[in-house]
């Protein structure tokens, strides 16, 4: 019987399926917003929420938690220290899940996760890459100059 | 092993694929951005915009 018993299998063996979801849950804590099927986002939220969860509280036991899945010094580190405190006062509902497109080739229902950020972090964000475009563009002209 | 006795008229089978009908076709709404037709409740594939003015994609050109 599957009385209570959740979760997607995600058509992995158990062993497969922990490493998928470490991987996921690392990636989307490293760039903040991937692309991945419905599914596959749907579970990696479960994870990164906890991770989060215990993020917030920041002590030596919610860390070494954390580092069981999270298996990445740095990116452990960015979680307590950067990630954390975005959401002091928010009680869940870290992450959202935005269905994308049909993949080619199979289908595939993909949606992207991403970490909920302020308007005012989106409108930093932005800001940043459009000036670091603006600068390769620089750079390029300068370069194309320099062989003539 | 079993075999077919007699040969299936062709009214037959047509009678039996007249109800291999065409699913509802799928969803469409307005891209409320760009007018464009787009799935419901996805990001439009057109201008990358979802729910008010989250520009997600970026716009290709």
């Amino acid at each position: 019987m599957r009385h209570q018993k959740d979760g997607r299998k995600l058509s992995r063996t158990a062993s497969h399926r922990r490493a998928l979801l470490r991987n996921l849950t690392t990636a989307l804590f490293e760039h903040e917003r991937i692309e991945t099927t419905l599914a596959k986002a749907k579970e990696t939220r479960r994870v990164a929420e906890r991770m989060i969860t215990y993020a917030k509280r920041g002590d030596l036991n919610s860390r070494r938690l954390v580092a069981r899945v999270v298996q990445d010094r740095l990116i452990v580190r960015k979680l307590f220290d950067t990630i954390a405190p975005w959401y002091e006062s928010r009680p869940g509902g870290y992450t959202r899940i935005l269905r994308t497109r049909a993949r080619q080739g199979d289908a595939g229902e993909m949606a992207m996760i991403e970490l909920v950020k302020t308007a005012e972090q989106k409108a930093a964000e932005r800001k940043r890459i459009e000036e670091a475009e603006k600068a390769a563009e620089k750079e390029a002209k300068a370069k194309a100059k320099k062989k003539r | 092993m079993a075999l077919p006795k007699r040969r299936h008229s062709k009214a037959r089978r047509s009678k039996r694929r007249a109800t291999w009908r065409a699913s509802t076709p799928m969803a469409r709404v307005l891209c409320p951005h760009c007018g464009q037709a787009k799935r419901p409740h996805r990001i439009c594939p057109h201008c990358g915009h979802y729910r008010g003015e989250e520009v997600l994609l970026v716009k290709e050109a």
